[in-house]
């Protein structure tokens, strides 16, 4: 039999209700599995005693009949979930020691399905970084590898994609601000989608900007992407941007058939420089979906330029005043004082010690342009251009579109150290492609589609209407049947 | 807009994190290589644009003003450093 962890949470789920394997019997696999893989970093707080109790509780409802879709299914936590009693720490020091004192929605959401915890997994800082490089934790590490380097597995959501690519977990939970599911789940030949803003609730995770932050499920296939992500999603009156809306049932949707409909290209996405094996596959895809009866369609977005220098203006904004509640006060890292000093000198030592450098500088670039005198140069010019760059899209869906298909990622994944020396902005332009998205709110999904010339998993990106998640997974579907991407890292950790 | 080191170390004032004099000649410099690559927004247009202020047209819920949870001291102060008496404790605020 095929080892239980390599499982999708399809296939997991409908053998459960089969019977024929336990939950008890899964998470065992997973464990085991994350057992032997330190070398990846992936998994950051282990919670096995946890999980082995909540699986002999998902297989007792399992045996009452009571098994909703996530039922006994092992998955793993992104670090910038609060999890009750569990570390929560945003991968940053400052939080060192924190014990939420309460469950996230998003996370309640899936334990009270009956999904099993495995542990919490890696990320960059409070979600700020493209390569899971700026972790209190240390690296992540993708389990693909070509040569004798070790490879990023993309961030913020790094260890989320490592783990379930490496399948130490069925799926994970990812968060995306800026491309964070989508470009690690690109990096790492797995499925991650960060549904409309509003479908899923911020309450209990970890703020980076609030107006662009959403959760969403990092999958092994585009069907347990939906499984997932009806799950996770719902009406939270703890989250005022939560949108009070049914959700339906996704994986009824995904039917993958896509006659008829329009997927635009849009022209702007083809940049200067980029990688001709990304312009192939990005052709490719787009026969693909024409073959099963779409009708493929040039589009024009033509702020696309500006959404990443206006989101290097709203996101710090928003990150400076999101963590200025990390002071030293109410939980966390407090650093150790000198006689004299006062309450600033705490604030200042305090987030000092506790921040990393890429968290310092976008808190303080953020304090920069919301300061006095810049404020409407910058943080106001960006809101504006955000306007435009959102219109751009509902300008396209207007004329019909009902999908738009783009490259993942300027490039496949790169070796860790490979950006440290090179400028912030060079790692910045990791979200050009994905940053518009989380801008105008958009649904977008992240499908591995072919393997470069090293031999590394390259991503196609799908950007659907608002609250049309069904929609889209189901044109992600079918990108997926055509593309037939079954290609998995060779065990080396 | 360039930066120099004084509106650097103004900027880590207002932003709470210390900053070592001889590290703001390097913060400067990041500060100013972002901020030029922001400034590509000036060659937008936004004359007449409204700045977004929510990406999914909603109106906020209101709700009943009243408490709808607490009673929760223990829990509230128990990842403090240093909580004392049922309160938050701080170095001394005011002379």
């Amino acid at each position: 039999m095929t080892d239980l962890n390599t499982l999708g949470l399809a296939e997991a789920r409908d053998a459960l209700r089969a019977g024929s394997t336990t939950s008890k019997e899964l998470t065992a696999a997973c464990l085991k599995a994350i057992e032997g893989a330190g070398a990846l970093n992936a998994f950051v707080h282990h919670t096995p005693e946890i999980a082995m109790e909540q699986a002999a509780a998902a297989d007792a409802r399992i045996a009452e009949g009571d098994a909703p879709a996530m039922c006994g299914l092992p998955i793993g936590i992104k670090d910038l979930f609060c999890t009750k009693g569990v570390p929560s720490q945003a991968g940053s020091r400052i939080l060192e020691g924190f014990l939420p004192e309460y469950e996230s929605t998003v996370s309640g959401n899936l334990l009270g399905s009956g999904a099993v915890m495995l542990g919490k997994l890696n990320m960059d800082e409070f979600a700020m970084g493209s390569s899971n490089e700026t972790s209190v934790y240390g690296n992540a590490i993708n389990p693909w590898k070509v040569d004798e380097r070790q490879l990023t597995p993309g961030g913020s959501s790094g260890g989320s994609a490592a783990a379930v690519a490496a399948d130490l977990c069925l799926a994970a939970t990812g968060t995306d601000t800026g491309g964070s599911i989508r470009q690690p789940a690109a990096f790492t030949g797995t499925v991650g989608i960060k549904p409309t803003y509003g479908r899923c609730s911020r309450w209990g995770v970890v703020a980076f900007a609030s107006s662009l932050d959403q959760a969403g499920p990092m999958t092994k296939s585009v069907r347990d992407a939906a499984i997932m992500l009806e799950t996770m999603c719902g009406y939270d009156p703890k989250d005022s941007t939560s949108a009070d809306l049914a959700v339906p049932n996704f994986e009824a949707l995904m039917t993958g058939d896509i006659r008829g409909k329009k997927i635009g290209l849009p022209k702007e996405y083809r940049m200067d420089g980029m990688p001709a094996e990304i312009d192939k596959l990005w052709a490719d895809g787009a026969d693909m979906l024409r073959d099963v009866g779409a009708e493929i369609v040039d589009i024009s977005l033509p702020h696309t330029k500006y959404a990443l220098p206006a989101y290097y203006v709203i996101a710090p904004a928003e990150a400076s005043s999101n963590l200025a509640r990390y002071d030293g006060v109410r939980y966390g890292h407090r650093a150790t004082l000198d006689a004299g000093d006062g309450i600033t000198e705490m604030y200042e030592k305090t987030r000092a010690e506790g921040f990393g450098p890429e968290v310092q500088r976008r808190v303080m670039i953020g304090t920069y342009v919301l300061s006095a005198g810049f404020y409407d140069a910058y943080y106001n010019r960006a809101r504006r251009v955000r306007t435009l760059i959102k219109k751009d899209f509902e300008d396209v869906f207007a004329a019909g579109v009902d999908a738009i298909l783009t490259p993942a990622t300027p490039s496949s994944a790169f070796g860790l150290g490979e950006m440290t020396d090179v400028d912030p902005v060079q790692m910045y332009l990791n979200d050009v492609f994905t940053v518009t998205v989380n801008m105008a709110g958009l649904p977008g999904i992240s499908v591995p589609v072919g393997l470069d010339s090293k031999g590394l998993p390259m991503g196609l990106q799908l950007i659907g209407r608002p609250w049309e998640e069904g929609d889209l997974l189901s044109s992600a579907y079918a990108l997926e049947k055509a593309a037939g991407f079954v290609a998995k890292p060779t065990k080396w950790w | 807009m360039s930066i120099d080191t004084s509106t650097a170390a103004r900027v880590a004032k207002l932003a709470r994190i210390k900053v070592e004099d001889d590290a703001l000649p390097a913060l400067a410099a990041e500060f100013n290589n972002i901020l030029g690559f922001i400034e590509q927004l000036n060659e937008v247009d936004v004359d007449g644009v409204e700045p977004m202020t929510s990406v999914t047209p909603q109106r906020l819920k209101r709700r009943v003003d009243v408490v709808s949870d607490g009673s929760q001291q223990h829990a509230v102060l128990k990842n403090s450093p240093d909580a004392r008496e049922g309160f938050f404790a701080v170095p001394k605020v005011m002379e």
